[in-house]
């Protein structure tokens, strides 16, 4: 147990430094790798919790493709980010009052729903479902669930991001100018009445075009 | 000592709190915001899966699940938003980005 809380205040104190190093740190590459050590450490609660597939689910989905997918951004944009800068110290002393009260209020309210609420008489997390019996893994847990009750959401986030790709693409993609580019339509409908020229050129005279 | 619900759901909370905060001092800089979004995101979704492991009800997992789809696709579209200024207007300064106005 006493394991148990060395690697929850370990990996809780690793998630929220990363977290404010993301949104203070002077290089933007630098905030991508510390969110990148935010995910990490919250896959790490996410498996103290016994949510095993999340947490995988995590370190792949964020870690493998959104924070690449900032960095890339990141370098390819040649910004002055110490001109984007500016006003930081200005809004400090408003967001970090305005932050701190969001977070007394919060944190009063989650120990209030946490020891009053429906979880109050359970202090360790429950691995697996109500119900579900011994010995199944938490992958097989989300997908007995997953694909049964919750299908159509299942579906519809699958809808949400095909029209994600399917805008990225739209947005991003530019036909540059003068580059030849094969047409299939035009060679399609090319015949031998289009294609083809009958001449009959004198003896010593070539042909120009 | 024990580790209860309180605990995770103070990281969550302090987790949002810093993502807030994020978006206050750097209201310039797009691609922080961004990246606060996500933090934001990722504190939602701490909140979901522990309610869902100290209830017992996997449906919080699930939830998760669709949080993480969402800020996925959010994270691409935003981003390429972002490109598509970047080659409109050659910085990424949002604050005063009036171009649409009538």
């Amino acid at each position: 147990m006493a394991l148990q809380a060395i690697a929850f205040y370990l990996m809780a104190a690793v998630t929220l430094a990363s977290g404010l190093a993301v949104v203070s740190a002077k290089n933007p590459v630098h905030s991508v790798l510390f969110l990148i050590a935010s995910f990490f450490s919250s896959a790490g609660l996410f498996v103290l919790l016994g949510a095993e597939f999340l947490a995988m689910l995590l370190v792949v989905v964020y870690v493998g493709a959104v924070a690449v997918l900032f960095l890339f951004v990141v370098m390819m944009l040649d910004v002055d980010f110490a001109q984007l800068r500016q006003g930081f110290a200005r809004y400090m002393p408003l967001g970090g009052l305005i932050a701190g009260g969001l977070a007394i209020e919060m944190i009063v309210v989650s120990y209030t729903v946490a020891t009053h609420g429906a979880a109050r008489l359970n202090d360790t997390p429950m691995a697996m479902g109500k119900g579900a019996p011994l010995g199944m893994s938490n992958a097989e847990a989300i997908g007995r669930v997953l694909y049964t009750q919750y299908v159509y959401f299942f579906q519809a986030a699958g809808m949400v991001l095909l029209v994600a790709m399917i805008g990225a693409i739209v947005l991003t993609l530019r036909h540059k100018p003068g580059v030849k580019r094969q047409v299939i339509m035009d060679q399609v409908l090319r015949t031998p009445k289009t294609g083809m020229r009958m001449v009959s050129p004198k003896p010593g005279e070539g042909i120009d075009a | 000592m024990i580790i209860g619900l309180a605990h995770y759901l103070a990281v969550a909370a302090i987790l949002f709190t810093i993502g807030v905060f994020g978006i206050f001092v750097n209201r310039k800089n797009i691609i922080v915001i961004l990246m606060s979004i996500e933090l934001i995101l990722l504190a939602v979704n701490i909140n979901l899966v522990a309610f869902s492991a100290y209830l017992g009800n996997v449906t919080g997992q699930i939830f998760a699940m669709f949080v993480l789809t969402v800020a996925a696709a959010e994270a691409a579209v935003g981003l390429a938003i972002l490109v598509t200024f970047f080659r409109n207007r050659g910085d990424i300064a949002v604050d005063d980005a009036s171009m649409m106005k009538g």
